[in-house]
């Protein structure tokens, strides 16, 4: 065990200034840590070269006097995220070959702030799923658990961070991408508003709910990374023209009488009890940093799974039908004419989940069914989001309960059942609906030595309330600071 | 319920080939899936507006400028099939049955 990979990005940046240790040095200690934890299979691909060339860079830009928060400090990102002449393939047999001609603004925004990217992690194909064994380089092992899953999409971004193969990762949250591998993998995920962070460059999966964010073994370092990757982007109309806090510089300012609410519909039937008495030992403790328990209710709770599936897969059929063999990715071999080529192409690419998901959209968008159940489903949005607007209207600054219903559970406990899986993000899916930001942080371990998250949700563009009071639980707790049983 | 035979529909117009087996799995699924959204119906949203966008955000402009674009040589390297500076497709042909 290399203590150099054990270091938050302050002691980084603080080592790096010091000369006590270069960015070459510690790009090569983590690479070093990925190859020797390859069978975690957290990375698809590895871009060591170039990483090293980076991190020389970055030395130089230290020694005089030009470093940036992130300078010379290894990053992954998640395999949706373009970086140029990189492999970028979300996972996906259909694109499995392509190579990105162009940056991501989030990647423009890592390599002006310094940041080494040293790969790609695995994921669910195009972010569908909660478990990460809808990859096509197959699933990504928990490092808690080796037989347990990471949590999905991000599973390898979270299971990278988690076994200290890298101090950071980006990845994007459509239903509960980040928060619930973060979770399941006991390690800080933040979600930004929607409109935070710029998506050009990320391939869609449901462009009105991903939004990318990252992860960090602490509070802070999550601040951190997020202050860089924010901001509007005029490639991105979807991104807001608003200021970007100093997220980390604010963490330490008190929680005193901060209203938290509970909401009394995400303590119900069906939630693992060591989960429940975790999350209530959480909230007991923000009440003894002087923070105030309120009790709320988010009465559409119970549809926003429901919704979720209608619009998600809806919005997938659309963005995902750019995948037809013609201008990228993989084209199937023996097709006589055109319609044939798409229909090979998509068949032969696309897996399993991803299919049931374009199949579900398409149905839900097709003429007869469009009012009944797109329209519908985009209603009842509007009163998830309702619900939450009268909450912090009224009664709370911030939303406390729990990231997901259980801890991790085995590889393949739930392939064969699609509903079971996609129950997995029913507390983190009504944040997507309403555009919120939600952060999962460490707040206990079951009887089986597995992580459990709290979740955070904030009002839209109070990412700062949520890392203040991560940041406070943190210093009161240990739970971060528990290590997966690794050498 | 998804019958078979809607399931072959869905994924002719979402342009994918699925075999009878799959068909029959698929209907299955997404049977159950849908027996779950149904729950949606509980609700009278008659007077609810949709929601379109969590922010409320309309139209972005911006000034219609020329601005240099990806080389398309480079562009290209990711194609399949290409001839000079175009993509390269099978024929199209009449497909009487569509």
């Amino acid at each position: 065990m290399s203590d150099i990979t054990f270091k938050s990005v302050s002691e980084i940046r603080q080592g790096l200034a010091s000369k006590e240790f270069s960015s070459v040095e510690i790009t090569k200690a983590y690479l070093d840590r990925i190859e020797q934890h390859k069978d975690l299979n957290a990375f698809v691909s590895l871009s060591a070269e170039d990483a090293l060339a980076d991190a020389k860079l970055a030395d130089r830009k230290i020694a005089s006097g030009e470093a940036y928060s992130l300078t010379g400090v290894p990053i992954a990102l998640k395999d949706l995220m373009l970086s140029k002449n990189q492999k970028a393939s979300a996972c996906s047999n259909i694109i499995s070959n392509f190579i990105s001609p162009y940056d991501s603004t989030v990647v423009v925004k890592l390599k002006e702030a310094g940041a080494v990217i040293v790969g790609k992690t695995n994921m669910d194909e195009f972010a569908m799923g909660s478990s990460n064994e809808n990859s096509a380089f197959g699933p990504v092992k928990n490092p808690w658990n080796k037989e347990c899953v990471p949590g999905g999409s991000s599973g390898g971004s979270a299971a990278a961070v988690s076994a200290r193969l890298v101090p950071l990762a980006l990845g994007t949250d459509t239903g509960g991408s980040i928060r619930q591998p973060a979770s399941l993998s006991g390690i800080v995920g933040i979600r930004p508003t929607y409109g935070r962070v710029s998506r050009f460059g990320i391939i869609a999966y449901a462009s009105s709910l991903d939004q990318v964010g990252a992860f960090g073994n602490s509070v802070k370092d999550c601040a951190e990374v997020l202050e860089v990757i924010s901001g509007h982007c005029l490639k991105d109309s979807t991104s807001m023209q608003l200021e970007v806090p100093e997220f980390s510089s604010s963490l330490d300012s008190a929680i005193q009488g901060l209203r938290v609410g509970v909401p009394k519909e995400y303590f119900i039937e069906g939630i693992d009890p060591e989960v429940k008495v975790s999350i209530q030992a959480a909230l007991t403790k923000l009440e003894s940093l002087g923070a105030e328990l309120v009790e709320i209710s988010l009465p559409h709770t119970e549809y926003a799974l429901a919704t979720y599936y209608i619009i998600a897969p809806a919005e997938a059929s659309s963005n995902l039908a750019r995948y037809d063999g013609v201008r990228y990715g993989k084209r199937a071999e023996k097709a006589s004419d055109l319609l044939e080529l798409y229909m090979q192409t998509r068949s032969e690419g696309f897996g399993d989940e991803v299919k049931r998901r374009i199949m579900i959209g398409t149905y839900v968008l097709s003429t007869g069914y469009y009012d009944a159940y797109y329209l519908h489903a985009q209603k009842v949005r509007r009163l998830v989001k309702r619900d939450f607007d009268l909450a912090f209207d009224e009664k709370c600054d911030l939303i406390a309960c729990p990231t997901a219903p259980t801890t991790a559970f085995k590889i393949g406990e739930k392939v064969n059942d699609p509903l079971q899986m996609y129950l997995n993000d029913i507390f983190t899916i009504p944040v997507n609906l309403a555009g919120l930001p939600g952060m999962s942080v460490p707040c206990g371990l079951d009887a089986k030595g597995l992580p459990i998250g709290l979740q955070l949700i904030g009002k839209p563009f109070d990412e700062s309330t949520l890392f203040r009071v991560g940041h406070h639980f943190e210093q009161a707790t240990e739970w971060h600071k528990q290590l997966p049983p690794l050498s | 319920m998804i019958s078979k035979e809607e399931v072959f529909k869905i994924a002719h117009l979402a342009r994918m080939a699925i075999t009878d087996a799959q068909a029959e799995h698929f209907s299955k699924e997404l049977s159950s899936i849908f027996e779950h959204i149904q729950k949606l119906n509980e609700l009278d949203v008659s007077d609810v507006e949709p929601m379109t966008h969590v922010h409320g955000v309309f139209n972005v402009f911006r000034e219609d400028q020329v601005e240099p674009s990806l080389e398309i040589q480079e562009v290209l390297k990711n194609a399949p099939d290409v001839n000079g500076q175009f993509f390269r497709v099978p024929i199209i042909k009449d497909h009487d049955s569509e």
